[in-house]
């Protein structure tokens, strides 16, 4: 019960300064907006190639793109945390009752609210692009729902890993690191039939490419809802366990203190 | 009565360093206890061992009667810790930044809502409670500190330097209002200091850190008074210390110690009636002198008599 109020005062902080800086949401749209709307222009003839499922690849791209969105979003998630180590916010908390996991939940909390709003954003701009949801509202929310644990599934992982390193240029590394192979290595851009073999057996157990198939899934027609649900639950089980790993290397955190 | 705070034997190592060597001592309920000493003294550790922030190697502490080790969640809402690097969120107001503290001290509603104006009342930053913390000057920014500190209404308010970076004239403000707000929330204050002037101020009892450990304490006028005479502070133009010192003792100003390799300090029961004859002693010796000044008992020479070094240039040197 705790760590719900804590966690929700401690959000409410998070999200009220982002949104004194909505430039942020802004900026960070710029690069999907660029993907859905040059790239998705540019490969448009690629469905010819077949295993779309769809003769739009801006249909095909657009759930997609929500789930890269939120995936790259997460990444640099842990900059917040790193803000408020460097400059002794959490510490101040650590010498009051604050719930000690409600401080990392938070920040997970936050990330992945901004990565809804921009899922909505996202989707809207594909409606005007011409992308049609073939599962109405329902599709929506699945879409969304994907976009969120995506990105708290990284999110997860991004704060263990400021919490560990406490440096914003390891951050930095770590973020572009894993953010391109992972999106190559998901069927974000390109049909799983086209992928070679090995690409294709490798992104099953890409997390990005989960969320990436039940986004896809419930947009395309002949939606296979077991699919749908297992990966979401898949990505569901992620997320705990990146979070709690995160709130482990908390406690690391406070030990060295 | 019970001790505010009762530390016995506290003893902490990072790495190579031996923090805290055995500290032990104790505040009363009420009173304002001043840590001094300079910088990697040992004083900001022992503050973060009592506000739960980190855990001593060895030895124990209460707070507000409750154990810091056993008991954390107990003496973190008796507690208000200011720490020295603010912690304020910069990108929340004022008044933000003081709710959300109370909440996680398990404030809420119009209770809340009331105590967080009263205290931007108090340390006088109501005009700008509203305003995004980023744009606060030094001053009002090391107010929300203090006023963060005690939404919550503690028994025991921890102060880790809380003047350091303040322009002259602010810390002697600052140092107003926490002699105010002791009084007004009856609090009992630690408070660590590098400023010597901050400590007589301030504290009614005060312990001189140096090396994590504590090597006198009491109140300022009994440490001062341990030291009975004045202080001849004698400096030489030349290398003429050691003949210096035999003309000194001579004339009945037994040196105590040198400072710089240059700087004799001497104690002399009357300073102003020992002057004349020390001058004309070293100058009938030959003794080249660059200034000599005179001066009471004060906590730099209390600071010097006990450690054996000068308090400006250790600091300095920290």
């Amino acid at each position: 019960m705790t760590v719900a109020r804590h966690t929700w005062y401690l959000t409410v902080r998070q999200a009220r300064n982002l949104m004194r800086e909505p430039i942020w949401i802004a900026l960070l749209l710029v690069q999907p907006m660029v993907w859905l709307v040059l790239y998705g222009q540019l490969f448009r003839n690629v469905t010819k190639l077949g295993g779309f499922g769809t003769g739009s690849y801006i249909t095909f791209l657009a759930p997609a793109i929500v789930v890269m969105n939120a995936f790259f979003g997460a990444t640099w998630s842990g900059m917040s945390m790193i803000n408020d180590l460097d400059h002794k916010v959490i510490e101040r908390f650590l010498a009051t009752p604050a719930s000690r996991i409600s401080l990392v939940l938070a920040q997970i909390v936050r990330s992945a609210i901004t990565a809804a709003i921009q899922a909505v954003i996202i989707l809207l701009v594909s409606l005007a692009l011409g992308v049609h949801i073939h599962t109405g509202v329902l599709g929506w929310l699945v879409i969304i729902l994907a976009a969120i644990l995506v990105n708290s599934a990284f999110a997860g992982i991004s704060q263990a890993i400021a919490l560990l390193t406490r440096r914003e240029a390891t951050m930095i590394a770590v973020a572009n690191f894993i953010g391109l192979p992972l999106l190559f290595l998901s069927t974000t851009m390109i049909a799983r039939s086209q992928m070679p073999g090995w690409m294709q057996t490798v992104a099953r157990f890409n997390p990005v490419d989960w969320g990436v198939k039940a986004a896809r899934g419930v947009v395309l027609p002949n939606t296979d809802w077991s699919s749908v649900g297992w990966h979401l639950l898949f990505l569901f089980v992620l997320s705990a366990v990146t979070a709690a790993w995160a709130t482990r290397t908390f406690g690391a955190y406070q030990r060295s203190l | 009565m019970v001790d505010a705070i009762a530390v016995e034997g506290l003893r902490k190592r990072y790495g190579d360093v031996q923090a805290l060597d055995g500290v032990s001592f104790r505040v009363r309920e009420g009173e304002v206890f001043g840590l001094l000493g300079p910088n990697g003294a040992g004083k900001s550790t022992t503050v973060r061992v009592l506000v739960t922030l980190t855990r001593a190697d060895e030895g124990t502490a209460t707070v507000n009667g409750k154990d810091v080790v056993e008991d954390t969640n107990a003496v973190r809402r008796a507690i208000g810790y200011v720490p020295q690097d603010s912690g304020v969120d910069q990108f929340g107001t004022g008044r933000e930044n003081l709710t959300l503290q109370g909440r996680v001290q398990g404030m809420s509603g119009a209770d809340l809502r009331a105590r967080v104006a009263e205290l931007l009342e108090l340390v006088g930053i109501s005009d700008a409670a509203d305003r995004i913390v980023k744009n606060y000057s030094g001053g009002m920014r090391r107010r929300l500190d203090i006023a963060l500190g005690l939404v919550h209404r503690p028994r025991v308010l921890f102060l880790d330097e809380p003047t350091t970076g303040l322009d002259p004239e602010a810390r002697v403000a600052m140092w107003e209002e926490v002699s105010r707000l002791a009084q007004a929330e009856a609090l009992t204050i630690l408070l660590t200091t590098h400023y010597l002037e901050e400590a007589d101020q301030l504290a009614h009892r005060l312990a001189i850190v140096s090396q994590g450990k504590i090597v006198v304490e009491g109140t300022p006028a009994q440490l001062k008074a341990g030291l009975s005479g004045d202080a001849v502070h004698v400096e030489l133009n030349d290398d003429t210390v050691e003949e210096a010192q035999r003309v000194l003792a001579a004339v009945g100003a037994r040196p105590e110690q040198v400072v710089d390799g240059r700087t004799i300090v001497s104690r002399v029961e009357n300073g102003g009636r020992a002057l004349p004859g020390i001058m004309s002693a070293l100058e009938a010796a030959g003794i080249e002198v660059a200034s000599v000044s005179l001066s009471r008992p004060s906590l730099d020479d209390v600071y010097l008599h006990f450690t054996g070094r000068d308090f400006g240039s250790e600091d300095r040197s920290a």
